[in-house]
């Protein structure tokens, strides 16, 4: 029996459809099975950010309805054969399914798979409860923006009134150079607030921006600092100890010479 | 021939009159008694100035109506004005509304975005108000935490309730009817326990050390 992973944040546009992405394909890279559902019914991405968009025959509201078999409907990545995706239907709506629906299909998922990542719409509406009904556990994604932030607040309410487990945030897209000015939240900050476990920071990365487009993950390349921070994240979901990546890190050759000077 | 008992006893005292009612008898008999005594003798107390009225009921319970029956006998009479009833029981509902009133609720956890605390009566909250959360009672408000979010105290009008955070940085305050906002020099000094408290009308913001001096009356 494998863990149904709610990946989920409240407001949009922090990252969550990329976040299920590249923690799916980083947990199928350590050679676990893996499903990728995409809950975003009448508005879907995860295809697209996994490349897969043209290899669509059925989706999530087809397997609910009885249109067709479920493994009919799973998409085999073209990259990992361990990585399975569920697209959601484009041409309708959150209300297409239940939240009992979704329960029973994450069950029978759960049978074939190691792990079942679930990418939630934004919102608090029928989506999200759709999205949330079959998790064990969530992982909450935030920007360092207090607005992100406070959305997460509500979410993380949401998921403790809901049970589903003890809430994980991830907080995605942070700037170093913004953060030690004093420009941006702060890490420390915001887990303060949300009084959540920490499971992972992830850089702004502007490779994050190019795989998305090309339709691969970005931890298939192994030099960005986002990439190595969502292997880290996938590391920590199975149970390994990684310490927090330290972003303050400078590269370059102007950057080295400043140290040495003691300026850096 | 039968004696009957007086059902309704009257008698005056320098705050006025207090009517005893008697509480053994079926209320029917009582409303009688109470309505020939009103409006047939005793003609000599119930005319003249104004006379202030005080109903004891005994071990009587009054509804709603019972009491507005009562209130309508009495005021018939244009000089008598009811003080109050006073009564030696009370419903169960009132009674478990008292004892919350009278005692502080304790509340462990954290107060998100969109979530609201309420209580009638003292809160005690162990754990952080996040901006958007919101926290409210008839009392005063306690938070062993950081209070960034909506604290209202004495919704009932209390206007004596305060609010007290380990951190008092909240998005509003309120206490009865006044709305605060923080100004930036409460957000200066951020150091220790503060609490906020209504004078005269105006929100103020003092350190906890200095809580028995404001209030008192709170000190056994």
């Amino acid at each position: 029996m494998g863990e149904a992973i709610v990946i989920t944040s409240g407001k949009g546009g922090v990252g969550k459809t990329t976040t299920s992405a590249n923690i799916g394909a980083a947990l199928a890279l350590s050679g676990k099975k893996v499903c990728l559902v995409d809950t975003d019914i009448g508005l879907r991405n995860l295809d697209v950010v996994m490349g897969l968009e043209n290899r669509i025959i059925f989706d999530l509201v087809d397997v609910v309805e009885g249109a067709c078999r479920l493994e009919q409907a799973l998409i085999t990545d073209k990259r990992f054969e361990t990585l399975s995706l569920l697209p959601a239907a484009q041409t309708r709506d959150k209300s297409a399914i239940t939240p009992n629906q979704m329960k029973k299909l994450v069950t029978d998922l759960k049978t074939d798979f190691d792990y079942v990542i679930i990418d939630c719409p934004a919102g608090i509406e029928q989506g999200f409860k759709n999205a949330i009904a079959g998790a064990n556990r969530a992982i909450v994604v935030t920007t360092p923006d207090t607005s992100a932030v406070r959305d997460a607040d509500r979410i993380i309410g949401l998921l403790e009134k809901e049970k589903v487990g003890t809430p994980k945030l991830l907080i995605n897209r942070i700037r170093p150079q913004m953060v030690k000015n004093g420009e941006m939240l702060e890490v420390d900050e915001i887990v303060n607030v949300l009084a959540i476990d920490l499971i992972g920071i992830v850089p702004d990365d502007e490779s994050i921006i190019r795989s998305a487009n090309r339709g691969e993950p970005v931890v298939m390349k192994h030099d960005s600092p986002a990439s190595l921070a969502y292997r880290n994240v996938a590391r920590r979901i199975l149970g390994d100890s990684v310490p927090l990546m330290n972003l303050n890190q400078q590269t370059g050759i102007f950057s080295k010479v400043k140290k040495w000077f003691g300026m850096g | 021939m039968t004696t009957t008992r007086h059902k309704v006893t009257i008698k005056g005292t320098k705050d006025g009159l207090v009517f005893f009612m008697d509480d053994t008898c079926s209320f029917d008999e009582l409303i009688q008694d109470l309505r020939n005594k009103v409006e047939n003798s005793h003609q000599q107390i119930l005319t003249g100035p104004l006379i202030r009225v005080t109903v004891n009921l005994g071990y009587r319970y009054l509804t709603d109506e019972q009491e507005q029956q009562i209130r309508g006998i009495i005021r018939k009479r244009g000089n008598l004005v009811i003080k109050e009833f006073v009564s030696e029981v009370i419903s169960r509902e009132q009674a478990y509304l008292e004892q919350l009133a009278s005692q502080i609720r304790l509340e462990v956890g954290t107060v998100r975005s969109g979530q609201v605390l309420e209580h009638q009566g003292d809160l005690l909250l162990m754990g952080d108000v996040n901006p958007g959360g919101c926290i409210q009672s008839t009392g005063s408000i306690f938070v062993l935490g950081s209070l960034r979010g909506t604290a209202r105290a004495g919704m009932d009008g209390n206007e004596d309730a305060i609010v007290a955070a380990s951190q008092l940085l909240p998005t509003q305050l309120r206490i009865a009817d006044v709305i605060s906002r923080p100004t930036e020099e409460w957000l200066d000094q951020t150091t220790g326990m503060e609490f906020a408290y209504l004078k005269d009308g105006v929100m103020n913001i003092d350190k906890i050390n200095r809580l028995h001096r404001i209030r008192p009356e709170w000190k056994k």
